[in-house]
């Protein structure tokens, strides 16, 4: 479906993406996860063919995004980053307009807009103007643009942005719908959407790929060693202590979100990565004559893959940087 | 051709929708007639005084007294109001960021850019049509030389596709519509006056410069003279302006 080897994007000197590869297959759906100017939108902005490469390429269902431009367009649907609508249209109107750019065959135009405006639930306010619209119903304005002449690909750059949960779900919930039968790009930087969505995640940063796997297996494979949770009614100070003494500890810390009070302490443990804690815990804090109130294991989550790659290769570039080497 | 029908419907819209087109035609039709009105009392005036001369009175004509400096009024008009058709044209689409949605349709863009480039001529032709009555009631005085009035109205279409196109052009290079509307007219204004330099350069100077001077080809077409050179100068200078616009799009593409 998608074809992107050694993609370079410079904005003046400043390089906005840097040899990047990846491939797509039909009918994944694919996260692009980064933080804000890791080059995400850029990426898309390429494959949807609104800006061409410095060099490199991006083969788009195996058309070129330089010389087959149009041909492209026609076969990707496009949701750019805000939404951006024509706020004095009504929403019909403007549905109407996205038909005729998109070359939808006159008598088919009206299906067509019905069509897309129940898969986006926008059917009862068509008559209205865009610009009254709340940010949610905007927002499935700009998707049903992008799913108007049925393509078989969707791009959509942070389609959730400034949403409230309960739409985030809503929409994310659509993706998943109109994923069936077509393959889909998002890029988003909130990590939930990624491990609930998507089949594959490309973690971008600073304009390069860092890693590239189904959420389940990058959690596995770059996760922090696992962590133990405890709650004990101790002293606080002394059951730092003893625990971080424990064998195959590495580090202790209060975890932020348990409440402390009434001389219960709690503490995330963390062990060696392939340690599993929990008896030795449970047996030396009991031994120790505390009341071993809660213990559970943490799962490791996608954020903290996704900092632990960011920040590395943040060390990384300040540690090159650092001994003088110049950094693109 | 999809495409720029989709353009240029939107466009139109736009005009019609917003109060825009109505303001603009609004003072145009406003102050148009008042220069018509103007016009015709100094005729009524003239007239009044050559009943005295016979002599005088057949040097005064409909043509040189009305028709003629109605057109150049107009134009004057026209050169105030056009940039203000013209600010949005691409300003607002950059400012929206709806530029990043037009640019990944199927859509060429020299066919997004005609689209706008007619759907904003075709509010000039309105805008003009609303003074053919002024020339109707024209007809109540008297026979009217209906060269200067069609050389007068070919020359207002054709310097508003000039300036049309120069504001395009403009509106391309920022999201700004009070600038891109200030340096259109700044432009134009530039374009209008140059030949006045003319008669202080030196005669190869002042050859080149009255040749570039919209006021000096429309003066030719006001009288009824139908010259190639004319017509082929607003053609070609829409046509350059047009290009610009296209390179600019481009440009705004690499940037992304």
């Amino acid at each position: 479906m998608i074809e992107v080897q050694g993609l370079t994007k410079n904005y003046g000197r400043l390089a906005a993406i840097k040899d990047v590869n990846f491939r797509v297959e039909s009918g994944e759906i694919v996260g692009f996860l980064g933080p804000n100017g890791a080059g995400k939108t850029t990426t898309m902005r390429i494959l949807t063919c609104f800006s061409p490469p410095t060099s490199g390429t991006a083969l788009v269902l195996g058309m070129d995004v330089r010389k087959d431009s149009l041909e492209i367009r026609r076969k990707v649907g496009y949701l750019p980053e805000n939404a951006p609508l024509y706020g004095w249209m009504r929403v019909k109107g403007y549905l109407e307009f996205v038909a005729r750019a998109k070359a939808v065959p006159s008598n088919q135009v009206s299906p067509e807009i019905e069509r897309v405006a129940q898969a986006v639930g926008i059917s009862h306010v068509m008559g209205q103007v865009i610009r009254s619209l709340s940010k949610g119903y905007r927002q499935r304005v700009a998707l049903a643009q992008a799913l108007i002449a049925d393509p078989p690909l969707l791009v959509l750059d942070e389609p959730t942005i400034g949403l409230d949960p309960k739409q985030i779900r809503e929409i994310r919930q659509m993706i998943k719908g109109f994923a069936r039968n077509r393959t889909v790009i998002l890029s988003t930087h909130i990590l939930p959407e990624v491990s609930q969505v998507c089949d594959r995640v490309i973690i971008i940063n600073k304009g390069s790929i860092v890693a590239e796997d189904s959420p389940s297996t990058l959690t596995q494979r770059h996760g922090k060693s696992p962590r133990v949770e405890v709650l004990v009614r101790a002293p606080a100070q002394e059951l730092m202590s003893f625990l971080s003494n424990l064998e195959g500890v590495t580090s202790v810390h209060p975890p932020s979100r348990l409440p402390q009070h009434d001389g219960i302490v709690g503490a995330a443990i963390e062990s060696k990565r392939g340690a599993d804690l929990r008896a030795l815990v449970a047996r030396s804090v009991v031994e120790k004559g505390w009341d071993l109130l809660e213990l559970k294991t943490l799962d490791v989550s996608l954020e903290d893959v996704f900092i632990d790659l960011v920040t590395e290769e943040n060390d990384d570039r300040a540690a090159q940087e650092a001994r003088g080497e110049t950094v693109i | 051709m999809r495409g720029f029908y989709a353009i240029f419907h939107k466009e139109l819209a736009n005009f019609f929708v917003s109060p825009i087109a109505y303001a603009v035609i609004g003072c145009f039709l406003l102050v148009s007639g008042f220069f018509f009105w103007a016009n015709v009392s100094f005729l009524s005036l003239l007239s009044l005084q050559a009943s005295a001369s016979p002599m005088f009175a057949e040097r005064i004509n409909m043509t040189d007294v009305v028709v003629r400096p109605f057109a150049q009024n107009m134009g004057i008009v026209l050169l105030f109001v056009l940039p203000l058709l013209t600010m949005r044209l691409f300003s607002e689409e950059k400012r929206s960021g709806c530029i990043e949605l037009l640019l990944t349709y199927p859509i060429s863009d020299v066919a997004v850019m005609l689209g706008k480039f007619v759907a904003s001529l075709l509010v000039v032709v309105i805008m003009l049509a609303g003074t053919v009555p002024s020339f109707l009631l024209l007809l109540g005085l008297g026979s009217l030389d209906w060269g200067p009035v069609i050389g007068g109205y070919l020359s207002l279409l054709l310097m508003g596709g000039a300036f049309i196109s120069l504001g395009l052009f403009i509106s391309s290079l920022t999201e700004n519509q009070i600038i891109s509307a200030a340096i259109s007219f700044v432009l134009a204004l530039l374009f209008w006056i140059l030949s006045w330099s003319s008669s202080f350069t030196g005669a190869q100077l002042g050859y080149i410069i009255s040749q570039l001077s919209i006021l000096e080809h429309m003066d030719s077409l006001n009288k009824g003279v139908l010259a190639l050179s004319d017509v082929s100068f607003f053609v070609l200078f829409t046509a350059f302006f047009l290009f610009l616009t296209m390179r600019s799009l481009e440009t705004h593409r690499w940037r992304g």
